[in-house]
């Protein structure tokens, strides 16, 4: 579903992602973990070119959208997206966040999409808050919204990038839920998080990033209990441990 | 002079429908010469946001040729070079166009600002949504700057009206032309030019008022979006 080959980021001379290679099958949840400024938001934004490699190439569902004049917009209209600091369009309410997109860029009928968007909206349990605005919400809410947000696009896939790591603790819990159901449906999943409890219990596979490179990868069962590589093994006893 | 000489203001009343005209021209004038600004602000102001660096170095060119030059000399230069060029344009449109030309150099590092002051992780939801530059200016951006803008787009409408008054140079007929030329028959000065403070304050101090309490709302609404969060 989505293959990186050979891929390379820099920032001016910053090397932040060396030469990843990784596929992520259609329907896996994958889960990347590492030490902050590992490259492991770098490598998700690349997904869907929020970030541009500088090299190697992005094939998503297909397409190779590292290609000049590939139709990226296009392709992103199937990779959902909830960022660390929610990213709601705060002009609009609710609703329309949700079914903005699905009207303005697929072309979906207005009545369609605030259906489907109800749907998803009482999905991740704020259906009631369909008419308020985003700074009437918590963050916790604000996060869910952004979710039903990607979701009402039908994406194939979704990823997510530290969607819990902007939020107050007794909030993680409700935006954890909402991805353990979502995650027990057909869906591709990337999720960068430092939420080890999620990672074990709805991961087909772990990934470890340090330093611009992938480390270790693993199912989740091995890489918890049994982890080869020192520097993940070290990571693990200081996350595990706080 | 004796401001309160009587016959002075009688004459000044007597010539109304005189001023009356001079204020209408300061009006039309105003209003055309702040939507050609609009419009060369927003190209220009959008130019300089823009992915694309042939379109920033466009914005910069404009805004630093205008913004570095008096007002006066604009006027001058295009008053006398365009019949020059065999480009032929009635005083009306000079003063129109020079106007519109000084403030579109302002209303774009207005429209620039405002546009930067949005936070880029909206820019990047918009296209992780599919939305192209274009559409999620469109749509997700310029929206959001619209409030930002208006309070220092509303002082630059006062400024513009205000600086009308420097086309009295080429004679376009606003108010302080005719107020000038007036006077300048009869020496009624003290008069007509208190007459002509009192109408371009009756056109700004209302404008003026109206953008502060745009900005104070603007500052209690973002004072709310801070609490929420």
């Amino acid at each position: 579903m989505i293959q990186l080959t050979n891929v390379n980021k820099y920032f001016g001379p910053l090397h932040v992602l060396r030469d990843v290679n990784l596929t992520v099958k259609s329907g896996e949840k994958l889960v990347v973990i590492g030490p902050s400024g590992s490259g492991k938001s770098t490598l998700i934004r690349c997904m869907n070119l929020l970030e541009k490699p500088t090299s190697g190439s992005v094939i998503v569902d297909g397409v190779n959208i590292t290609e000049p004049g590939a139709k990226v917009a296009q392709v992103r209209q199937s990779i959902g997206m909830v960022f660390q600091q929610f990213n709601l369009y705060p002009h609009k309410t609710v609703l329309e966040n949700v079914t903005m997109a699905p009207i303005l860029i697929q072309g979906i009928a207005p009545g369609a999409a605030e259906e489907s968007g109800m749907v998803y909206l009482k999905r991740v349990g704020l259906d009631h808050k369909a008419k308020a605005y985003p700074s009437q919400l918590s963050g916790g809410q604000m996060q869910r919204v952004a979710i039903a947000r990607a979701l009402n696009m039908k994406p194939k896939i979704m990823l997510f990038d530290e969607p819990t790591s902007a939020l107050d603790p007794e909030m993680i819990q409700e935006v954890l839920d909402v991805m353990v159901g979502l995650a027990s449906e057909g869906i591709t999943m990337v999720v960068v998080t430092h939420e080890m409890g999620f990672a074990r219990e709805v991961s087909d596979r772990v990934i470890f990033m340090d330093e611009g490179q992938i480390m270790e990868e693993a199912d989740p069962e091995h890489f918890f209990t049994n982890p080869t590589n020192e520097r993940t093994k070290l990571f693990l006893s200081r996350i595990l441990r706080a | 002079m004796n401001l309160f000489a009587g016959q002075q203001w009688q004459a000044l009343f007597e010539a109304r429908a005189l001023f009356a005209k001079g204020l209408g021209q300061t009006v039309v004038t105003s209003a055309l010469a702040l939507l050609l600004s609009l419009v060369i602000g927003a190209v220009i102001g959008a130019l300089g946001t823009a992915p694309w660096r042939i379109a920033r170095a466009v914005n910069r060119t404009y805004v630093d040729l205008v913004q570095n030059l008096p007002l006066v000399t604009l006027v001058a230069i295009l008053f006398f070079g365009l019949p020059h060029l065999g480009v032929n344009v009635p005083v009306f449109g000079i003063g129109v166009l020079c106007l519109g030309v000084y403030h579109g150099a302002y209303i774009a590092e207005v429209i620039r600002a405002g546009i930067q002051s949005i936070h880029r992780g909206q820019l990047e939801a918009a296209f992780s949504q599919g939305f192209t530059y274009v559409k999620a200016m469109r749509h997700i951006i310029l929206p959001q700057a619209f409030q930002v803008i208006l309070p220092p787009l509303t002082n630059q409408a006062v400024s513009l009206i205000k600086n009308s008054a420097v086309l009295n140079m080429i004679g376009a007929g606003e108010m302080m032309n005719v107020a000038d030329s007036w006077a300048g028959q009869n020496s009624y000065y003290g008069p007509t030019y208190l007459l002509i403070w009192a109408l371009f304050f009756a056109l700004c101090f209302p404008l003026a008022q109206w953008a502060r309490r745009l900005e104070q709302r603007a500052i209690r609404a973002r004072g709310q979006e801070v609490q929420a969060r």
